[in-house]
């Protein structure tokens, strides 16, 4: 216990910048009200452990807590359910001090024994949870299942102590993802598989009705352990709605967000009218569109080529196919991401210099190969567009338009030459650099049916990636950021992607919506966070 | 007759087991792995694995479609992989929001398409016949999607008089459902035109006038009962086509109906919901055959079934 004692007392500085922060709560806002936000989709799932849509996403982040959360509005972290955590000396031991008197939904109070009970549950195989990989640092991770987690230990009902098997500085981003979230077991045994639809968390909101198909509704939790949120009474959620016609119906006030966003059709005559475009707000997303070169078949595994490719591609003009609604991109990390290099210049759009380097590969005359996009609007345009760039330097790529899990089983099994990933693009779990590169451009991920579809393996890069990732002192931080911004400038200077642009969110709310704009384009609860949005 | 029924009966096994094994043979062939939807991108090889094994997709496809089969006769449709709901829960809680819809737009197509059909008969070779048969033309090439924006954003949004779009009343019905007839009674009014033009030629209905009866009584009571016979095959027939507009009717409109779930399905390919889906479909198209060939010989005494 002294020896906890003193542990704890060497690395409370280390926990300390994170506890500074919090989110200062608007002095207009007001308490009470509902409103409706729209979605085409119905909702899949609501249970934490499987949900993993941009659209369940932010529902499950009010429904339920994690150990750690994000300061509304940015992309830092702040204690959630854990009042404070500890780092061992080593980086290797996580030990959370739990809030008193949390209570889930259905009254019970919250205890150590019931975040066990959810790690050990996410990453139970049985569980079948898409998250269950970002858990591979928690320790006995490999034999997880029904006998749980070794490495996470309930010290009392108030404490837990997580000990990881690498050090991860990552692990408290992960700590803050909607898989981690805190379930009572007793409901979860209850509902069985239909946890998703019957879902119990210690949450802002509680689910109070879900007609399939037609609605969703969240009741506010009165005894929610925050003070002073959520405002919102109720968050009215109707599905099945195309976005043209929620948009008629915000304009007609009968919808306050439409979920989808303003449809691509409508985007121009939206911002074209001052009254409709000042209910827009902008912002960034950790987003990036990318085309794949597969640097396992040739000719794509000459440097040079992919290089080439890399310099034939005019972003700027690809932008404006989508009205603007993205900004070019030189590199894999979008520039709201921490690690973005700002004063790296990438391949500039140069045609002949591009020839140059085809001419250089032995390739003057180009070559014919396969284009894979997602078959739906704007991807097959914009792979039109990438097609006609291509041609400049005589290199003739016939599109394979096909649906989305037919692009990415091409992508997993390495047969897809070039793929645009448009509708299939990165959006970070996390906001940190890390979450860009492992299963997208690191080893781990180029197997066969992996996400890196350009299966580019740089195995000292990937010594470089897990040399940052163990570098989990928050003092050394900047240090960890620019050793990935080596690692990226790595991977680009190798040239297996082609960075497109990085789309921008414009989310549309009705004129009764208030709180600030940075809560309408949050980076972690997409699109609206539901708890500190208010009705004016 | 009740022979006939047992042998129509097992007609219609047979089909639903055609149509449940075509259905598995392209979801088993087609290249995409439900298994990579499930584990999501940060998945390991183990994951996937894992998730394999459990749901039984790596069994050969014999041993799937056999395992199918049988919970199937046992009433089981199995859980969706994405969503883990049962499927059967999943499309007897749309199951009622569909039938509505194809009932109303059933009684739309018909009400406009006879009514269509008669007046283009009765006017034949005039210009009224000639816009009625325009009509009817434009209204079968006309594209579902922008149709139903078109009746929404003119009757909804313009004018009021209907919600723009969702369930629950009968003023949500009926805008959709009058869209569905639209779209559909040109079939109708061709078929009815020529089937009226034909009856109106018979011998009886020249006696008919002949006895002095007017107009009205000889079209309403002599010419429509015989012209319509052919149109009530015809509904068994249509069912099949109704489902594929419906899709797009049902997600303009927000009609929480089990298009919108097939939709999705296929997006995530999310193999339960599309078998279930397509299942009940096809039972849809394989009853209503069956109630129109049953109902004939009440219409149409000629008829016999054998």
């Amino acid at each position: 216990m002294t020896k906890w004692l003193t542990s704890t007392a060497l690395v409370l500085t280390m926990a300390l910048p994170a506890l500074a922060q919090d989110y200062t709560p608007d002095p207009n806002a007001k308490a009470g009200g509902a409103i409706t936000v729209t979605y085409k989709d119905d909702v899949a799932t609501l249970d934490p452990a499987i949900g993993y849509d941009w659209q369940n996403w932010s529902m499950i982040k009010s429904l339920f807590d994690g150990l750690m959360d994000y300061v509304p509005g940015t992309t830092t972290l702040r204690p959630g359910l854990a009042e404070s955590y500890d780092i061992s000396p080593d980086g290797l031991v996580y030990t959370f001090k739990l809030r008193a008197g949390v209570k889930f939904h259905n009254g019970r109070e919250m205890t150590a024994e019931d975040v066990k009970y959810s790690l050990d549950r996410v990453t139970d195989p049985a569980t079948q949870s898409p998250g269950a990989g970002f858990f591979g640092a928690i320790a006995g991770f490999e034999a997880a299942g029904t006998a749980g987690l070794s490495g996470v230990e309930v010290v009392d009902a108030a404490t837990v102590k997580i000990t990881l098997s690498r050090p991860d500085a990552t692990f408290l981003h992960v700590m803050a993802l909607n898989f981690a979230s805190v379930v009572p077991k007793e409901a979860v045994d209850a509902a069985g598989p239909d946890f998703g639809k019957m879902p119990v968390g210690t949450g802002a909101f509680k689910l109070a009705e879900w007609t399939l198909g037609l609605r969703l509704v969240f009741e506010k939790n009165a005894d929610y352990w925050r003070a002073g949120v959520p405002y919102l009474d109720q968050v009215v959620f109707e599905v099945g709605q195309e976005p043209v016609v929620a948009l008629l119906r915000l304009q007609n006030g009968e919808v306050d967000v439409p979920g989808d966003g303003i449809p691509p059709a409508k985007f121009q005559e939206v911002m074209g009218d001052p009254a409709q475009a000042a209910q827009v707000v902008q912002g960034g997303q950790l987003h990036t569109g990318y085309i794949t070169l597969n640097v396992t078949q040739p000719p794509f595994d000459k440097v040079e080529v992919r290089q080439a490719v890399n310099m034939a591609v005019n972003k700027e003009r690809i932008t404006q196919i989508i009205n603007g609604r993205a900004l070019p991109a030189n590199q894999p990390l979008p520039p709201t991401m921490p690690g973005y290099a700002k004063d790296y210049a990438g391949y500039a759009y140069d045609v002949e210099a591009a020839k140059a380097l085809m001419a250089k590969a032995g390739l003057a005359d180009g070559f014919e190969t396969d284009l894979y996009v997602m078959n739906t609007d704007p991807n097959p345009r914009i792979a039109q567009a990438i097609q006609q760039d291509l041609a400049a330097i005589g290199i003739k790529a016939n599109i394979q338009s096909l649906a989305q899990a037919n692009v990415i089983e091409a992508g997993g099994a390495g047969t897809a030459p070039m793929i645009w990933s448009g509708g299939m693009g990165w959006i970070a779990d996390f906001p940190d650099p890390s979450n860009f590169y492992g299963p997208i451009l690191g080893c781990a991920g180029a197997g066969e049916g992996g996400w890196n579809w350009s299966k580019f393996c740089d195995a000292s890069l990937d010594a470089k990636a897990v040399e940052a990732d163990s570098m989990y002192d928050p003092a050394k931080s900047p240090d960890r950021l620019a050793l990935w911004a080596e690692v990226y400038a790595g991977v680009m200077e190798q040239a297996p992607w082609v960075p497109v642009f990085n789309e921008e969110r414009y989310t549309m709310k009705s004129e009764r919506m208030g709180g600030e704009d940075a809560l309408y384009v949050d980076p972690v609860s997409i699109p609206v966070n539901y708890d500190y949005v208010f009705v004016k | 007759m009740a022979a006939y029924f047992l042998r129509r009966l097992i007609q219609s096994a047979l089909i639903l087991l055609g149509v449940s094994f075509i259905t598995y043979v392209l979801l088993f062939v087609l290249p995409a792995d439900p298994v990579r939807q499930i584990a999501g991108r940060a998945a390991t090889a183990q994951t996937v694995e894992n998730i394999r094994q459990q749901l039984g997709l790596d069994q050969p496809f014999l041993v799937q479609y056999g395992r199918y089969l049988a919970n199937l006769v046992q009433g089981d449709l199995g859980r969706s992989y994405l969503q883990k709901t049962e499927v059967g829960d999943l499309i007897t809680s749309r199951l009622p929001a569909t039938l509505l819809l194809m009932l109303a737009g059933i009684a739309a197509e018909l009400v406009l398409g006879l009514t269509m059909g008669i007046a283009a008969a009765l006017m034949r070779g005039r210009f009224g016949d000639q816009v009625l048969m325009m009509t009817s033309f434009v209204t079968v090439s006309a594209p579902q999607f922008v149709v139903s924006l078109l009746m929404l954003y003119i009757f909804a949004v313009k004018l009021g008089w209907f919600p723009i779009g969702g369930y629950g009343t009968a003023a949500h019905l009926v805008l959709p459902a009058v869209t569905l007839g639209i779209l559909g009674s040109g079939w109708y009014s061709r078929m009815m035109r020529s089937s009226m033009i034909e009856v109106l030629r018979a011998d009886y209905i020249r006696t008919a006038r002949a006895k002095g009866l007017g107009r009205a009584r000889v079209v309403l009571r002599h010419a429509l009962p015989n012209a319509v016979l052919p149109i009530i095959a015809m509904i068994g027939i249509d069912i099949g086509i109704f489902m594929g507009g419906i899709v797009v009717v049902e997600s303009v409109f927000g009609w929480p109906g089990i298009g919108q779930l097939a939709w999705q399905a296929i997006q995530r390919v999310d193999i339960p919901i599309i078998m279930g889906v397509t299942l009940v479909s096809a039972l849809a198209i394989v009853v209503g055959n069956l109630l129109a060939d049953l109902i004939a010989p009440f219409i149409d005494p000629r008829i016999r079934l054998r």
